[in-house]
């Protein structure tokens, strides 16, 4: 069998594995859309009015404020559930079936692979669900073409990505659950201070540059563009170049980390 | 060199400054047990993992075949000739037994079909088909090693790692164990062993290797290790005073014990050293009430070569010892 196909074979078996797993157990992975759901309704119900009067001006509905949120969110419920990836993670690699997998003649990266995988399949379920919330409570896209949900397909999915191999690495160097769930933190914490709530610029100058440079808010902007209309600028690149750069980095990360000798 | 399954030269592992193997050279000869025997901490666990390619070995360690491959080139290779059953269960305690033994199929690359029945196969053989539909980590410690073991031998290994296959196992459970060593062997599989039971190396190793202070202290088969040790005995005992002093007079290298009458000899207890002690006897026409032969037991070798200060080392053993 070549390389090529021996990788997607056992990656495929790996990521059945964590499929089961993830069947079997969904209490994490709901656990985990509780957050964003919850922000969503907090946001709209509770804080909205005010909310949506800063954003629209006077007079402005909830609605405008329902628009802005979402898109925020789902790029949220996609950090959110990463935090499970990196949980899962180093539960697994405390667990003797991954020592029984080293030693057997099967593609190396597969275990991760598998993770991977299974996690960003995981997270495109959460963005439909929360999504399913948000237009339950009314959000619209207006007028975005196939091409545009596409488009915002493509973001959701490769930004789970770069942030799932993030959390991979990060599970990985972390000896128990309960440190994964602590060095994860960034993940769900980042999108608090991005554009997600509020815009950059209605923000304090000295806190704008924290709220800008971090990979949260280009990709929600880009998805506001394409959603919505707004404006993307150079939100567009910036978000793929993050999505690229997380990747990259996560996974040479989380190979170099699997490759070392077990603890 | 071809029929040894295993060859391990001048193996070498430490972490920090505190050695856990200071050049270990194994030889394992195709379908044998071979029998790592050492106290907790000793590096047995280390051993094999370096020989299934778990962790790597320090830089200065000798060449190391497994199976005929070379295991720093060709690590693959060896993983595809092994299987290995750690200390700690190997299962997956989320799925249920049958899908952990699927899973090795698909890893193994069997068909579907033929994963099935290997599936089926090795969970009636190991007596779990009444448990495969629940989770592994509701079993039984007896009940996971067995999964553990049974997925294992999913691919068909010719070479087998058992890492204290029977620590924490109650007596039944361990006997089933072995009777599951000695199968494997008769198929033609070679197994290393690693136990701290005395009395499992006894009953099932071909050869046993004691390993202490980060080498080998001594090996051989059970037999020559037990000759390693001095305190093989022979036991007279007496009923009559008179007949007890006549034989005390005629072997006068004897332990005496006047209270109750008993003389002990040493002796290796071979057939020859028995004669020559009958015939003193005899010559001496005495007649003892009671003759035992005591042989140091692997208990006695082990202590011998793993105890305190105060107690002599032997020599490590020459390389090649004779079978």
């Amino acid at each position: 069998m070549s390389t090529l196909s021996l990788a997607v074979r056992d990656s495929s078996t790996m990521l059945r594995r964590n499929l089961l797993h993830a069947r079997r157990y969904p209490s994490l992975t709901l656990n985990l859309l509780l957050t964003p759901i919850m922000l969503l309704l907090l946001f709209v119900y509770v804080f909205g009015d005010t909310m949506s009067a800063g954003i629209g001006g006077a007079g402005a509905g909830r609605s405008a404020y329902v628009a802005y949120l979402v898109p925020g969110l789902l790029l949220m419920t996609i950090g959110s559930t990463t935090i499970g990836t990196a949980v899962s993670v180093s539960n697994d690699m405390s667990e003797g079936i991954i020592a029984r997998f080293r030693t057997m003649a099967i593609h190396r990266g597969s275990v991760l692979v598998g993770h991977v995988v299974g996690s960003v399949l995981q997270s495109v379920i959460s963005v439909v669900l929360v999504g399913a919330v948000g237009v339950a409570v009314g959000f619209r896209s207006t007028d975005a073409t196939a091409l545009e949900w596409l488009a915002a397909f493509g973001l959701l999915v490769l930004f789970a990505t770069a942030l799932t191999w993030i959390a991979v690495g990060m599970g990985l160097v972390s000896p128990n659950a309960e440190a994964a769930s602590n060095n994860a933190m960034p993940l769900i914490f980042l999108p608090l201070i991005s554009s997600a709530f509020v815009p950059v610029h209605a923000m304090p100058g000295w806190f704008q540059p924290i709220a800008e440079y971090q990979p949260f808010t280009p990709a929600i902007e880009t998805l506001r563009g394409l959603l919505l209309g707004t404006e993307i600028g150079n939100n567009g690149w910036l978000a793929l170049a993050w999505c690229v750069g997380l990747a990259v980095l996560g996974y040479r990360w989380s190979v170099s980390k699997f490759d070392q000798d077990p603890r | 060199m071809t029929d040894l399954a295993i060859a391990a030269n001048g193996l070498r592992k430490s972490y920090g400054d505190k050695t856990v193997l200071d050049g270990v050279d194994l030889a394992v000869p195709q379908g044998t047990v071979f029998s790592l025997l050492g106290p907790n901490g000793a590096g047995k666990t280390t051993v094999v993992k370096i020989l299934s390619t778990l962790i790597s070995a320090d830089p200065g360690t000798g060449d190391i075949h497994v199976g005929g491959h070379d295991l720093a080139r060709d690590p693959q290779a060896v993983r595809a000739a092994i299987g290995v059953t750690g200390q700690f269960s190997a299962v997956d305690g989320l799925i249920t037994g049958e899908e952990n033994m699927l899973l090795m199929a698909d890893l193994h690359h069997l068909s579907r079909s033929e994963g099935r029945r290997v599936t089926a196969e090795l969970l009636e053989r190991f007596d779990l088909t009444e448990a495969a539909r629940k989770p592994a980590s509701t079993y039984s410690g007896g009940m996971k090693r067995r999964l553990d073991i049974a997925m294992t031998l999913v691919g068909g290994p010719r070479i087998i790692f058992l890492d204290e296959p029977t620590t924490g196992l109650d007596p039944r459970s361990r006997h089933a164990m072995w009777q599951v060593v000695r199968e494997l062997v008769a198929g033609g599989v070679t197994v290393l062993l690693t136990t701290q039971y005395l009395e499992e190396a006894d009953q099932l190793a071909d050869r046993i290797a004691v390993l202490h202070d980060g080498g080998i202290a001594a090996q051989g088969t059970a037999e020559e290790l037990k000759r390693l040790v001095p305190g093989g005995h022979v036991r007279l005992r007496f009923t009559d005073p008179a007949a007890y002093r006549a034989a005390l007079a005629a072997l006068p290298e004897t332990t005496a014990d006047d209270e109750t009458l008993t003389l002990r000899i040493p002796s290796g207890g071979s057939q020859r050293e028995l004669r020559s002690l009958l015939g003193r006897l005899d010559t001496a026409g005495v007649e003892a009430d009671e003759l035992t032969v005591h042989t140091p037991d692997l208990d006695d070798v082990f202590f011998a070569l793993t105890g305190g200060d105060d107690q002599p080392h032997l020599p490590r053993q020459p390389k090649e010892t004779v079978r």
